[in-house]
């Protein structure tokens, strides 16, 4: 079985962003970038799949700029047999992205696409489902358990109430929520061996994708702050704001 | 032109989130259509006729939809597409589901998780786990978005509109329902609670969430939780808080043991009153509480339960 994960570089998870000056964008000149966390949480299912003797192989790919190369190469030293970089500079809305995939499915034929669910830089959470009907594949979305059974792909997911479990015909598209596992850290012998390993660089063009785009950011802005509070002194004293200044409880 | 609204629903209730996605459709158009796809869903398609503002509830009705995979409700409502300017639903897991599968169907984009309307193209959603705000505009003949339910108030009950049936069919076996486990509380709805006491890894274990759930009862409060603490096993996923969980914005939220990480205050900075109960002075949550009480939780708690 093949699997295919679709990886992103994002901001690291712990860098708290600013807006740009002139409001147009985010600022992220000299911000530490990292694979996008469900990403990892992708890589590492599809590796344990490989260590069950489930998978056979495993192709990562990236939509980005030159650098987001990095972030192929540690999905390869955490245990992806190869890579793809479909090269693109700026930003890439999810459509196109899916677009972009959809291209590199018809060519590479996984028997299985693990995403990501959401990126944290867009919180868009729309990829891996709109792959899935381009690819008119069945979706196993938000999930925290997968295994693959008689052929099928059998996918625990999170919903709001609660549990959800669906069964998949192969190939299927799943996406990663955070309790699917725990990824592991690449060790530095990985991370050499990685270097060595096959990494394909193709444009849209030659997928025969033209990336367009239907959305413009016309701005951004910073939230509105929240005035300061104040610290009280016991918990009596707690309970009296509450019910007198704020007046939220009875 | 209409809009349509995809309601949310289990065939026999239909989910109060529905009624601020309608709120949303409002902003944009005076014809709003409602949508129930389901399986014995007349009781659902009855109360999203009450919604003011909806001028007719389509109904789909049929096992195919009993379960509302995506596999089948994207292609029936990608069928009825042509006739709406734009289609909305809950930035819930249904609507997230489902809804990028259809705008790929109908080959447009999605804007995801709006809060605010500007113009009938264009509309501010938060970005970055909510550190900024984007104001995106589309050219998409339909639009397809997802709503914060948080940021519409509802709309009230009191009207009468037209039922439509559906008689589309969609069968698809590419895609199979197999189990469901929904977690039953006597407390009102995480995301539409008035209150909501959470706790994080400070609460220590499973049992000592026993402490918070007496304050909840006092309260009619909804409990919630940071990731922390649904990883340690402490609590439910569905009640984890943040920007990979649920978003709240109750009248009062009150953050007990929780450090207050990004992610946790994409899930409930909008609250109208923030309490954090913290040993630790220099925890971020203070940033962004109205009343902090630095003190041990096991001390505050109990405390707090002989007050209320
Ligand atoms: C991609 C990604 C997505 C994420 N999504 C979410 C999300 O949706 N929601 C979310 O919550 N987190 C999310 N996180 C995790 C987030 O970064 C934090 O790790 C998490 O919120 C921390 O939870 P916590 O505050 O309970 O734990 P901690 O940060 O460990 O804080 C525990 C707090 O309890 C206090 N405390 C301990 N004992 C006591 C006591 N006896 N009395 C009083 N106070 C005490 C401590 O002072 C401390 O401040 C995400 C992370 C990533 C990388
Ligand atoms: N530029 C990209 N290149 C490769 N995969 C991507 C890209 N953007 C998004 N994805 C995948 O889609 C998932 C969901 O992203 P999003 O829909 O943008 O929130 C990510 O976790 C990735 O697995």
């Amino acid at each position: 079985m093949k699997i295919l994960v679709p990886v992103k570089r994002v901001v690291d998870a712990n860098v708290k962003v600013r807006v740009s000056a002139d409001k147009s964008s985010i600022d992220l000149s000299n911000v530490k970038m990292a694979m996008n966390p469900f990403c990892e949480i992708a890589v590492e299912e599809a590796v344990r799949l490989k260590e069950q003797g489930v998978a056979t192989e495993i192709v990562a790919v990236t939509v980005g700029e030159e650098k987001s190369q990095e972030q192929l190469r540690t999905a390869m030293a955490l245990g992806a047999d190869r890579s793809i970089w479909v090269e693109q500079t700026g930003f890439v809305e999810p459509l196109a992205v899916a677009k972009l995939l959809k291209a590199v499915v018809d060519r590479e034929s996984p028997d299985l696409i693990i995403l990501g669910k959401q990126s944290i830089d867009g919180d868009n959470n729309q990829v891996g489902q709109m792959l899935a009907a381009l690819c008119d594949m069945p979706q196993g979305t938000f999930a925290f358990r997968l295994s693959i059974e008689n052929g099928r792909a059998l996918v625990s997911r999170e919903v709001d109430g609660g549990e959800q479990v669906v069964s998949l015909s192969l190939p299927a598209v799943v996406t990663t929520d955070l309790r699917l596992n725990e990824p592991r850290y690449a060790k530095l012998p990985d991370i050499m061996k990685a270097k060595k390993k096959p990494l394909d660089k193709i444009t849209p063009a030659e997928l025969g994708v033209i990336v367009s785009s239907s959305m413009t950011t016309i701005a951004v802005h910073e939230p509105p702050g929240r005035k300061a509070g104040i610290i009280v002194g016991s918990t009596g004293e707690l309970v009296d704001k509450l019910r007198n200044e704020a007046k939220v409880i009875p | 032109m209409s809009v349509l609204v995809i309601a949310e629903h289990n065939n026999a209730t239909l989910n109060s989130v529905t009624a601020s996605v309608v709120a949303a459709a409002v902003q944009l158009d005076a014809d709003i259509h409602v949508l129930i796809a389901g399986s014995d869903c007349s009781a659902a398609a009855t109360a999203a006729g009450q919604y003011q503002g909806v001028s007719r509830v389509l109904v789909a009705d049929n096992t195919a939809y009993a379960n509302q995979l995506p596999e089948a409700v994207a292609p029936l409502v990608s069928s009825i597409a042509a006739d709406y300017t734009a289609i909305l639903a809950a930035a819930g897991t249904t609507g997230k589901n489902l809804m990028p599968r259809l705008a790929a169907l109908l080959d447009a984009g999605q804007i995801s998780d709006i809060v605010a309307i500007e113009a009938q193209d264009t509309f501010i959603r938060p970005i970055y786990a909510g550190n900024a705000l984007a104001t995106v505009k589309t050219s998409d003949p339909v639009k397809i978005l997802t709503v914060r339910t948080s940021a519409f108030e509802p709309v009230g009950n009191g009207n009468n509109p037209d039922q439509m049936a559906l008689d589309t069919v969609i069968s698809q076996n590419k895609s199979q329902f197999i189990s469901e486990n929904l977690s039953t509380s006597e407390r009102p709805e995480l995301a539409s609670a008035s209150i909501v006491v959470s706790g994080g890894r400070g609460l220590g274990s499973a049992e000592n969430f026993q402490l918070l759930e007496r304050i909840a009862d006092k309260l009619g409060a909804a409990i919630g939780a940071s990731r922390a603490a649904v990883d340690a096993g402490f609590v439910g996923n569905d009640l984890q808080v943040g920007q990979t969980g649920k978003i709240v914005a109750p009248e009062l939220y009150i953050a007990v043991g929780i450090s207050g990480a990004i992610q946790h205050l994409a899930g409930m900075k909008d609250s109208k009153v923030i309490v954090a109960i913290n040993s630790d002075a220099d925890a971020p949550i203070f940033q962004v509480a109205d009343y902090g009480l630095v003190a041990d939780l096991f001390q505050v708690l109990p405390e707090l339960e002989s007050l209320l």
